[in-house]
């Protein structure tokens, strides 16, 4: 049935799991076993300790960071099995990928498609060393969900652009060393208007204001552009073809918001290990609360469902080329079911998931309050839940336009 | 859709034109119409049998392709969709017992004949209205079975049943001390309870304690096959209807609050598709099948209960009618998400083998 593996093939695989055992012996510190990784969270200064420094510079050295990304980039030029190789090395050694962010979810993968020659090697090789930080300018004041109503205006000058506009839930913009943003270059047409423009947030005009959010966290800024000059060269693809890039961005921001594996480590211990902790038990070691259980055991059949889904979209995005519009299908379950249990853990855990700070609630209870609140947003971000659903209908479903 | 091989997508484009073609749902209404007790066609289960759809996982050894769960999936959900009637399940559900469970003797017996399309089987398993792990009263001495077993599946026509008793399987060919007494249901199938009297049973003593329930498991994950196809191909046909139909001077699918319902059951589409080939992969692989098996179901449950009742909202007064097809769909989920396992017990299974 199946093809026989080739053999050689097999070898040569082999090898390399050697020479990544190898490598994490040599590069990766025990003191950091378990840690997250720092630049993958949009939140969050860059703080790095001399160890996570090292370790980061070894794996960009490698460009293992982007395992995928092409050699001549400072990508690491592995075939696809190979990065899996590399993955399950990873956490068998309990490393984590210490280059991440917004460059390597989203802007990498879309420059590398539209940008220009001087564009991929300028910038994919700094985020594949992990030494940039992107942030996203896309939304403004009015034009969120109707995001292609943006007003923010690119003024040609010749030899740059002059940038000026308000752009919002900037995701760590007070963070980011550079922006890629839509802009207004033609305010006679709404969509072919938009262009894409890279924007370096030290720029004089560039002013970045922090909001405060329900969960307490400030990780969205409200980002002012005034009389900002930008070279002509950061324009990535040409004038009007911002909607075009930008859209394809947010495929690949929908699959990593929703991104099966990645969410699934994020979730930590099971409800049911959860529900052990906080509820009682019987004499079978079954929670003694029925009616728990069941809502556990729905929850978890779905999740898996989902789980399944995320796997199976992969294995068709990889036969069939890149991400696509089964992308937004992934972002309106996975976040659904994010939240649903977020909401189910405070049914679990009662008044002690409910606390806001100090004392009498341990540190992951207290974190797990603030994700709670933080992932309301989830379903409003990376277009909302109801943009996916028009997304779903129109493009996919092939129902049409609601006039 | 898993990622298929070639010869996995040859299969499926056959089923498929093969059930558009041959079997549509109009086959379907003339079966209900003659009223046979069998309630399928035989020479279509004959062509199916030609076709080596009924030895997909029978090894060559016993005159099977050995194609696998996957690729037998693939054709369940193809006749799923066109309501197409046929013992094609329950023999093939009978033949995994026998290969689980069979002696050498058994298999070289009963296993060729299954895989041709010449013998039909089927499990009876149950001894009420709902399925779940129970002391069966069905008993055997002396080689002789005494019990009954209520609403089997493709009863009628049967030549082999596999019959659950209180200390496992055990074969039992349909003639003297077996009767049948039909039970007419919603879905116009062939259901029987059926009662053994004296009626000479072979056992399968191979397979271990867990053969019962890696049967069933089996039948959950078969069944939630032809339950994809069905949910499918009701999605299919609502969206072709909303695209069609006009109110208010427009076609309905323009509407907003029908678009989202529709994205709604696109997203649960998808997740009882990837929970069904999850459960066919693990048969394949013999890797957590009871786990996948009881994901596949339970999704297929929980996602074609909606699909159908949408399905038929959705279609207005005309889902009502007998003329549209939509019903039939509605009437068959139901019986299939009674059948080896509701969702109640699904949930308290996966929660049992998950240790809470």
């Amino acid at each position: 049935m199946a093809t026989q593996p080739d053999i050689d093939l097999h070898s040569e695989d082999e090898a390399f799991r050697t020479e990544v055992r190898q490598f994490l012996s040599n590069h990766f510190p025990d003191e950091l076993k378990g840690k997250g990784n720092l630049l993958s969270a949009v939140e969050g200064p860059t703080d790095e300790s001399d160890a996570e420094r090292k370790w980061r510079e070894a794996m960009g050295e490698r460009g293992w960071g982007v395992p995928t990304w092409p050699k001549e980039y400072g990508g690491g030029g592995l075939t696809r099995k190979q990065a899996a190789i590399l993955n399950e090395e990873m956490a068998k050694a309990g490393a984590y990928n210490p280059i991440g962010g917004m460059g390597v979810m989203m802007f990498g993968p879309t420059l590398l498609e539209y940008g220009n020659e001087e564009q991929k090697h300028e910038h994919i090789p700094p985020i594949a060393r992990g030494e940039v930080r992107w942030c996203q300018g896309y939304s403004e004041p009015n034009a969120g969900s109707d995001l292609a109503n943006l007003q923010t205006m690119a003024e040609d000058k010749g030899d740059h652009y002059l940038v000026n506009g308000q752009k919002t839930w900037t995701s760590g913009g007070q963070w980011a060393d550079k922006c890629f943003c839509l802009v207004r270059t033609d305010r006679g047409d709404k969509h072919k208007g938009i262009s894409f423009l890279l924007i370096d947030m030290d720029a004089p005009g560039v002013e970045v204001r922090p909001i405060q959010m329900i969960s307490g966290a400030s990780p969205f800024c409200e980002t002012f552009f005034t009389d900002v000059k930008v070279p002509k060269g950061n324009l990535v693809g040409e004038e009007g073809q911002g909607w075009t890039i930008g859209k394809r961005l947010l495929q690949h921001e929908r699959t990593n918001l929703s991104g099966g594996g990645s969410m699934a480590r994020l979730m930590g211990a099971s409800l049911s290990d959860i529900a052990k902790k906080y509820t009682e038990t019987d004499a079978n070691g079954e929670l003694a609360d029925k009616v728990l259980r069941d809502r556990i055991a729905d929850f978890d059949i779905r999740w898996n469902a989902f789980l399944l889904t995320a796997r199976r979209a992969g294995e068709e995005s990889k036969a069939q080329g890149g991400v696509s519009e089964i992308s937004s299908v992934l972002k309106k379950l996975g976040t659904k079911l994010g939240q649903e249990r977020a909401e189910m853990l405070i049914e679990i855990m009662g008044m002690q998931a409910l606390g806001w700070e100090g004392e009498g609630f341990s540190e992951s209870e207290l974190s797990g309050t603030r994700a709670w609140l933080f992932g309301k947003a989830t379903t409003i971000y990376g277009g909302s839940t109801e943009i996916q659903n028009n997304i779903i209908a129109k493009r996919v479903l092939g129902m049409l336009d609601h006039q | 859709m898993a990622v298929l091989n070639e010869e996995q997508e040859m299969l499926r484009d056959m089923a498929r034109d093969w059930a558009t073609e041959k079997s549509p749902v109009t086959e379907f209404r003339k079966v209900r119409r003659e009223g046979a007790p069998e309630a399928y066609d035989p020479g279509a289960y004959a062509t199916m049998a030609e076709m080596g759809w009924t030895g997909v996982i029978i090894p060559e050894e016993h005159g099977g392709s050995d194609f696998g769960w996957l690729s037998l999936g693939l054709v369940v959900e193809e006749l799923g969709k066109t309501l197409t009637a046929s013992p094609l399940i329950a023999s093939t559900l009978a033949a995994s017992a026998i290969l689980l469970g069979g002696s050498e003797e058994q298999k070289a017996k009963w296993l060729p004949g299954l895989a041709g399309g010449e013998i039909k089987a089927t499990l009876a398993i149950d001894e009420g209205p709902r399925h779940g792990p129970a002391d069966y009263k069905t008993g055997v001495s002396d080689d002789r079975m005494t019990g009954t077993k209520a609403f089997v599946h493709e009863a009628h026509g049967a030549d082999l049943f596999v019959v659950a008793a209180a200390d496992g399987l055990y074969l039992v060919e349909a003639g003297e001390g077996v009767s049948l007494s039909t039970r007419s249901m919603v879905d116009n199938r062939n259901h029987a309870e059926v009662t053994f009297d004296g009626a000479a049973a072979d056992r399968l003593a191979n397979g271990g304690e867990s053969l019962l329930d890696d049967v069933l498991d089996r039948a959950r994950v078969l069944t939630a096959c032809e339950m994809l196809g069905m949910a499918q191909q009701v999605f299919d046909s609502t969206l072709d209807y909303l695209k069609q139909r006009v109110q208010f001077n427009q076609v309905l699918a323009t509407f907003q609050a029908l678009q989202h319902r529709m994205a709604d059951l696109f997203g649960d589409l998808a997740m009882m598709r990837s929970a069904v080939e999850g459960g066919l992969q693990a048969l394949d692989s013999g890797f957590g099948v009871a786990r996948a098996a009881t994901i596949a179901k339970a999704e297929a449950n929980r996602v074609l209960h909606t699909i159908s009742r949408e399905g038929v909202q959705l279609h207005g007064g005309m889902g009502m009618t007998d003329e549209y097809d939509v019903g039939f769909y509605l009437k068959r989920a139901r019986v299939l998400e009674a059948s080896w396992g509701g969702t109640a017990m699904l949930k308290n299974r996966f929660a049992t083998l998950s240790g809470y």
